[in-house]
């Protein structure tokens, strides 16, 4: 921990700034899409100026860098920082397309018991002092893994798709989150059609249970699979409707947007006729 | 067509059926209410509405309300015949009715809830032996 806590040149700029947020991407249930939604939020973060770093707390199932595309360029971990085996600046992973947004992999070898809770929490504030977004993936579950991730964080995003389980356990997790963090609601892959048909739950459904400040509404959009198969954020894709609503996200947590998120409707005959999809 | 039809003779949407799984399955995770304590308190609520009216066991159902900060619990059970005399308890009577938990002070003073509409108390005073009852419990 020495080296980590030694004063350093702040990632982007060298004027003296103030600490950086740390906001833990979580939700319960797995599957739901967090690794997809901090790999996004950080690099449409990253993309609009701010120097972000994204730590993957999934110790033993690390995904993070399969998601931004950057698995080649790991070399060590967030476990070989805690214990001295590597420097902070040596396990840090710079992403190919924007060089303010970092990658710190979780280790895929280990277990989630082997990071000990007060050390993870004095790492996450390391970072906050060198950037301004310490983004959290935060493991499915709510034990050891769970507890590690939200240590350091004092804020939070839920992630939650329209299912009957995965509204029960976000309930649970925010249950535990406690009073002291901000806790902000992703509702991920909405298909407005079948929401329209009475086949799918609403975001208002989901939000009538979680009752949470709404910071996003994303489609259940192919644009989201291409782009993981591919390890390019589609935050980065200019032309993706997703890319764009993981931007407004974006820019709601900078405070650049304050209008509230649009609910995506169905598109029309004509649209899809028409439509813009690659 | 079909799914408009289906809509039309009352087969609740699959969102419908959803919302309602998740209201209940969070009411007992908020009270912890396991699914087996309710199929309990079902058990015996009937076989004491038993004691006066022939109900329709198979068709009876409890739910929770979740209404503003409180919830409330809705029975619904058909009644098919009115008995003549009720039946004898088997445990030693206490008082005459009455000896229900009251309802909260905020409550009616039948015990049925404010939240339900009309439609669910006119149904209950029209005498028409199949339409449900519905009585409301204590709220929580």
């Amino acid at each position: 921990m020495q080296e980590m806590m030694a004063p350093e040149a702040p990632a982007t700029s060298s004027i003296p700034r103030r600490r950086g947020r740390a906001i833990v991407v979580t939700s319960g249930k797995g599957g739901v899409g967090k690794t997809t939604t901090t790999a996004n939020t950080g690099a449409a973060l990253a993309a609009g100026g701010a120097s972000v770093v994204l730590v993957d707390a999934d110790v033993g199932l690390r995904n993070l860098d399969i998601v931004m595309g950057l698995e080649a360029r790991v070399r060590h971990h967030v476990l070989d920082v805690l214990e001295g085996q590597a420097t902070l600046d040596e396990a840090l992973v710079t992403d190919k397309r924007v060089p303010s947004l970092r990658l710190l992999a979780a280790a895929q070898t280990r277990e989630k018991d082997d990071v000990d809770t007060n050390a993870f929490r004095e790492l996450i504030g390391a970072l906050r002092d060198r950037f301004d977004f310490v983004l959290i993936d935060c493991p499915a579950g709510i034990e050891k893994g769970f507890a590690n991730a939200i240590a350091g964080a004092d804020e939070a995003i839920i992630v939650c798709t329209p299912e009957v389980a995965a509204v029960r356990d976000a309930d649970r997790v925010v249950g535990l989150l406690g009073d002291e963090r901000s806790v902000q609601l992703i509702v991920n892959r909405l298909r407005p059609a079948m929401v329209r048909k009475g086949k799918m739950l609403s975001v208002e459904d989901v939000n009538s249970i979680l009752r949470l400040p709404l910071l996003g509404v994303i489609e259940d959009a192919p644009d989201v699979i291409v782009s993981t198969n591919r390890g390019e954020p589609v935050a980065l894709d200019p032309a993706s409707p997703v890319g764009a609503a993981y931007r407004r996200i974006a820019q709601r947590i900078t405070g650049a947007l304050s209008e509230p998120p649009a609910i995506p409707r169905e598109r029309s005959f004509i649209e899809k006729l028409f439509g813009s999809h690659k | 067509m079909f799914e408009f039809l289906a809509r039309f003779f009352g087969k609740p949407s699959s969102s419908a059926t959803a919302k309602e799984r998740l209201r209940l399955v969070l009411l007992s995770d908020h009270l912890s209410l396991a699914p087996d304590v309710v199929e309990a308190l079902k058990h015996d609520l009937i076989e004491v509405i038993s004691r006066y009216v022939d109900v329709d066991a198979a068709n009876c159902d409890v739910t929770f309300e979740q209404q503003e900060k409180r919830v409330a619990m809705l029975a619904n059970v058909p009644i098919l015949a009115m008995r003549a005399r009720p039946m004898p308890r088997r445990t030693t009577p206490r008082k005459p009715a009455g000896t229900a938990p009251q309802p909260a002070a905020d409550a009616p003073a039948n015990g049925v809830p404010r939240a339900p509409g009309r439609a669910k108390r006119k149904r209950r005073r029209q005498a028409d032996p199949s339409a449900p009852a519905t009585a409301g419990l204590s709220p929580a």
